[in-house]
């Protein structure tokens, strides 16, 4: 075959040319219905999950409401323990599986081509597919809670409690399959990840100038993608010995209960990690913008990153030192436990050095982001207190760990995706959010989040155990308790205040040039929103800061964000070498497609069909899933997959 | 690290050799495929363990038809691997032996292990290690059933004229995703079939 | 019947002892036993060692914001200017230099702690067998001697001074067992026995609860652990270990026999035909201070209720509501309040 056929030397062009060019039409996605399905738009993708996940987020708080309610006094019948146990569940499931991952898959799916230089994803369909996976395997639960079937034991969901013979009824197979489906998006979301880092990258950007969120997102990628099959793979056995009579964790014929312990909590420890260290990323990212200077220690915190979710990947035991292991592996997760805090530290001296040797503007961005460390240092002292064995042996299970778990979630995963809708609505809006509401949105959730969790930690120290749907009277648990409830409805009120900026502010919002906030990476040399292909000309990177190199003045030679890669010969974008990024192939991009819903449909029928036994349905739905996946997988000439054919 | 000068060089362009995503996409799915199998096995020597002599294995595991078998896969690897490289140096003609030979053997596996359960005195539901064995071996078959998909794919988009020496990573991949295949038998053959041996 | 809100102050009353001094039962910040105490010491290390760290992170973030900020609103952020000043890398060695020898020395000292509270001091005298149940708990007082096996529910008794080997069963789902003021927690697993131990340095009565959610009525799996001096333990160990006397009033007679009958297949009465172990014991039931789990205080009026209907107190119990006529009621109700 002749070179030409497989090779092409890109021309060089200049971003102004582009402007008005066919570049859009290239890669603009359909209006109305027709683009809504089948747009592999990595923006548009962004945007849905970090929607979706908000709304999965109300209902959480709701849920969690509601259960305030019940808890502001001893004694209270609002609820039945039935009830009670469903909402608590139904609220750790929403919270921790479809609103604290997916809307930092959002942030990232957005960003991450914008951060990289590149014009998408590298697998756009992938992307697509695994937003529509996420959203019917979220729908896929929520049908159980609503037919009073959600899940009732807890989102950990121990065994013996959660088999047959305890807990008849729907319950545990909406969460057992729900679960297994969701991690199907979870997984081809990580792989998404992992191959755009290693691929598609701007010329020039070697890994030690890739943003901190990138780090966030990528160790969160590379664990979800080895833990996820853990927790996917016991519920599958829960659910067999559920419909089939299998023994896995059936005690009577030699099941073992701890083995769902042990295979639960070896993906659920690396999760928590998941979810915070990509907000920790957008914090390093953001935090520096408003202190006017670039984080202190980029390599300590990018390495400590990757360091906590390595050491993350051996603590899990600590979740179970009650269950009467030897003291040996005590010890040793204990250690492991204790240790993990210190690259946490070097975060949180990171980002303290950083707004002490900057000049700190406030903005709400900046309150939300600053904060977090304040919020990040209790959650994290929390848990070093219940790293160690012995005090552990006192602290799970009572309201101190309930105190913990939020500090951690709502303050390193909730805080910064705050102040990350206020920093990139810009961006993606082309409107500012109104900074007044802002203030009284922050003040709001702060006080209220503080007085609705801090007592929590008391409580928890006087021994309130968890998973209670009421509690005695006058044994110290209820003064406590109302002032916890009155706070979670003040941080409502917060988190209404944001949604109210967030509407408000679309149809009234400041127009937002490119870079409002005078920021240093790729996202902001762009208009605000976006164009349909990101960059008109690849962008070729010398830093870390290309937006800021004019003023360090730290080398002579700068970034290029006018002039550079042209790739305009249909959807293309450059790949690079892994570690320096230096070009070597032209990336066909797809076309936008219909695949990727289709086969979330197919999905969602076979699980539908395994839920209600209907195998007739799981064998077509099997068949349509085949199919799919030849069909997305065909060879394609435009894609350059096929012999003989210039792309 | 160094700064990167745009020159004037020749770029491939689209799907070429490993270069491609969906290489990567293919080394992504191996690493949760192999977890999997790895909490998969886990389950079985974590139950093993602490079950000690009432774990209900068979102390002699019948290797008449399993060792065989093991055979059978792993030949269809060697024969999937000579299909590969023919098709990296052009040779058609010895791609579709290699990769015809290797799915035929792939579903004689399918079909021999089909036997090999059938002849088990204990079932799914008998006691935890038959829930295992056939729960271990069950998604070991599918992963084939998957791959004897794939190799098929390959061999009609092959016939089709879809690829040669330069455009092949289709091929590629579908090997990759076989041999991963393969050596997820080799350590759930060892652990169901050779430890019980030594136990 | 409200669950809970009956009686709060004979509840606390009937724990009046040093851990419930304060009003708070399952506080562990104070602890009374071998167990207990060199945990407490560790528990308000770490407690103090957090708090300093809130505060000067807190501090650090605070003052590091006010001192150089920005007027604020500033419009645009970009007129404050890009600098990049000197070396702040000594920050991240500080900081993390020190917190990584707090971090060290919590790590040897925990290690202390679980050695030592590991295993008692002296080989327990007394072993006592205890099952999590949904939602009560049995407890066999093992002996060599089978003539000396006790077996009750819900309220154990020890000697004050002296270790006590607790063995815990699972017999449904998984359960913990926690009297806070002795001991941290163990759970109760299906398939597996626990081995902890609990001592109490003084006498009183401690308050426990099951810490492992196990269902509906996880939140009333309460017990109660009295420690007494040796005397009293072992007067109360005979007296436990008798058998039912006959009642001798009609009423008491023929509530036996109503007795026997509808709750015989769950619950055992020694000196009866009741010998269900699906229940607790009730041979003594009248000498525990409250039923149903810790759910009420064990009064005349409690009982009937919860006899009469037991989903009124704690709605889901594994209980059956058993539809009887009134007078079959206060019968049983008589024959129950004679098993002192």
């Amino acid at each position: 075959m002749a070179p030409r056929d497989i090779e092409r030397v890109p021309e060089i062009g200049v971003a102004s040319d582009v402007y008005g060019g066919t570049l859009a039409r290239t890669w603009e996605t359909e209006p109305g219905i027709a683009g809504f399905f089948s747009t592999v738009d990595h923006k548009q993708i962004g945007i849905r999950y970090i929607v979706t996940a908000f709304v999965f987020l109300i209902l959480g708080g709701l849920e969690a409401l509601v259960m305030r309610i019940q808890l502001a006094r001893p004694g209270q019948n609002l609820l039945t323990p039935e009830q009670y146990d469903q909402l608590f569940s139904t609220h750790g499931m929403t919270m921790i599986f479809l609103y604290a991952l997916p809307v930092l898959s959002g942030f990232s799916n957005y960003l991450w081509p914008l951060l990289l230089g590149a014009r998408d994803m590298a697998l756009p369909r992938l992307n697509a597919f695994s937003y529509w996976v996420y959203v019917a395997a979220g729908i896929f639960m929520y049908v159980g809670f609503a037919i009073g079937a959600g899940p009732n034991d807890g989102w950990f969901n121990y065994v013996p409690y959660a088999s047959g013979p305890f807990n008849p009824g729907m319950s545990m197979d909406f969460y057992a399959l729900g679960m297994i489906f969701l991690g199907i998006s979870t997984t081809v979301g990580a792989a998404n990840f992992l191959v755009t880092l290693f691929r598609t990258r701007a010329p020039g950007m070697s890994i030690n100038r890739i943003p901190i969120l990138i780090w966030g997102t990528l160790t969160a990628s590379a664990a979800n993608l080895l833990v996820v099959p853990a927790v996917s793979l016991a519920f599958f056995l829960l659910w067999m010995d559920r419909q089939f009579g299998t023994h896995f964790f059936d005690v009577a014929s030699g099941g073992q209960p701890l083995l769902w312990q042990h295979l639960f909590w070896m993906f659920g420890h690396p999760w928590v990690y998941a979810i915070v260290l990509p907000a920790m990323g957008m914090v390093s990212d953001g935090l520096p913008t408003f202190c006017r200077r670039p984080l202190v220690g980029y390599t300590p915190v990018a390495l400590s990153t990757v360091a906590t979710m390595i050491l993350g990947f051996g603590v899990w035991v600590h979740h179970m030192f009650a269950t009467g292991l030897p003291s040996l592996a005590l010890s040793f997760f204990s250690a492991a436990s204790i240790i993990i805090a210190v690259p946490s530290a070097v975060a949180v001296f990171a980002w303290t050095a950083t707004i002490w040797t900057g000049r700190p503007v406030i903005t709400t961005a900046f309150l939300f982001f600053s904060s977090m460390i304040v919020l990040f240092t209790i959650g994290g002292v929390s848990g070093f207190m219940t790293g160690s064995v012995p005090v552990d042996w006192q602290l799970t299970d009572t309201y101190f760990v309930v105190a913990h778990l939020h500090y951690v979630l709502i303050g390193i995963n909730l805080f910064p995706v705050v102040g990350g809708i206020y920093y990139w609505f810009p961006k993606m809006t082309g409107r500012m959010l109104d900074e007044r509401i802002g203030r009284w949105n922050f003040w709001t959730m702060f006080v209220g989040f503080n007085i609705a969790f801090l007592p929590m930690h008391l409580v928890g120290l006087w021994g309130m155990p968890r998973r209670v749907y009421t509690y005695p009277a006058g044994i110290g648990f209820d003064w406590l308790n109302l002032i916890v409830s009155i706070g979670s409805f003040i941080f409502a009120i917060g988190v209404l205040l944001l949604l109210v900026n967030v509407v408000r502010s679309l149809k009234h919002g400041a127009i937002a040039g490119a870079n409002p906030w005078d920021a240093p990476t790729l996202e902001w040399s762009v208009s605000s929103p976006p164009p349909p292909y990101n960059f008109a000309v690849i962008p070729r990177v010398v830093s870390r800061h290309p937006l800021w190199e004019d003023r360090l003045k730290e080398r002579e030679v700068r970034s290029a964000t006018q002039e550079g890669l042209l790739l305009d010969h249909g959807r293309e974008t450059i790949a690079t070498t892994p570690l320096d990024a230096v070009p070597d192939l032209i990336l066909k991009m797809p076309e936008d497609s219909y695949m990727p819903f289709a086969l979330g449909v197919a999905l969602a029928a076979g699980f539908t069909g395994l839920l209600l036994h209907w195998w007739w349905l799981v064998v077509i739905a099997g068949i349509a899933v085949a199919a799919s996946i030849v069909i997305w997988l065909w060879p394609e000439r435009e894609l350059g997959q096929v012999a003989g054919v210039a792309p | 690290m160094t700064d990167v000068a745009l020159g004037q060089r020749p770029l491939p362009v689209g799907s070429t050799r490993r270069n491609t995503v969906a290489w990567w996409g293919v080394l992504c799915l191996i690493g949760t495929e192999g977890a999997l199998f790895a909490y998969l096995l886990f389950s079985y020597y974590y139950t093993a363990l602490q079950l000690g002599d009432d774990f209900g294995q068979p102390r002699h595991p019948q290797l008449e038809l399993s060792l065989p078998n093991t055979i059978v896969l792993l030949t269809s690897s060697v024969f999937v691997w000579w299909g590969d490289r023919s098709i990296k140096r052009g040779q058609s003609a010895q791609f579709f032996i290699g990769y015809g030979i290797g799915l035929l053997l792939g579903i004689a596996f399918l079909v021999i292990q089909t036997f090999e359960w059938r002849s088990q005195t204990f079932s799914l539901t008998s006691g935890v290690y038959g829930s295992l064995f056939f729960t271990v071996t069950g998604f070991h078959m599918a992963h084939v059933i998957v791959g004897v998909l794939a190799l098929a794919s390959i061999l009609v988009w092959a016939a089709l004229g879809y690829f040669d020496e330069n455009r092949c990573v289709p091929v590629l991949v579908a090997a990759a995703y076989w041999h991963f295949v393969d050596a997820v038998w080799i350590a759930v053959f060892f652990t169901f079939y050779l430890t019980p041996y030594f136990w | 019947m409200s669950v809970g809100l009956t009686a709060p102050a004979l509840f606390a009353e009937a724990f009046a002892t040093p851990a419930w001094a304060d009003g708070k039962p399952l506080s562990y910040l104070h602890g009374f036993g071998a167990k207990a105490v060199p945990v407490v010491a560790l528990t308000w290390g770490v407690i103090w060692i957090s708090i300093v760290v809130v505060v000067i992170i807190s501090a650090l973030v605070v003052v590091g914001i006010s001192r150089r900020r920005a007027p604020d609103p500033i419009e645009p952020v970009s007129a404050i200017p890009i600098t990049r000043s000197g070396s702040a890398i000594g920050w991240l060695y500080w900081g993390v230099g020190v917190s990584t020898l707090a971090l060290f020395g919590t790590l040897i000292w925990t290690v202390v702690v679980l050695a030592d509270v590991n295993n008692p001091g002296v080989k327990p005298a007394v072993t006592i067998e205890i099952a999590g149940h949904q939602w009560w708990w049995s407890a066999r007082y093992l002996s060599d001697d089978p003539s000396r096996v006790l077996t009750t529910a819900n309220e154990i008794h020890i000697p004050v001074g002296q270790p006590i080997r607790v063995k815990l069963i699972g017999a449904d789902v998984i359960h913990s067992f926690w009297v806070p003021a002795l001991a941290g927690k163990t759970d109760t697993i299906p398939g597996q026995t626990n081995t902890t131990w609990i001592e109490a340095d003084r006498p009183g009565r401690y308050m426990g609860q099951c810490t492992e959610y196990c269902g509906e009525q996880h939140a009333h799996m309460a017990f109660i652990v009295v420690a007494e001096p040796k005397s009293d333990f072992e007067k109360w160990q005979r007296a436990q270990l008798l058998p039912a006397k006959a009642p001798d009033t009609p009423e008491a007679m023929r509530g036996e026999r109503s007795f026997e009958f509808h709750c015989g297949a769950c619950h055992t009465v020694r000196g009866t035909d009741a010998g269900g172990t699906v229940a607790p014991d009730l041979t003594h039931l009248m000498s525990r201070e409250t039923l149903a789990a810790g759910a009420v205080p064990n009064t005349v009026g409690n009982l009937a209720g919860w006899v009469a209907n037991p989903q009124a107190v704690k709605p889901g119990t594994l209980m059956p509501t058993l539809y009887l006529a009134g007078s079959e009621l206060s019968d049983i109700g008589a024959y129950l309040k004679t098993l002192n």
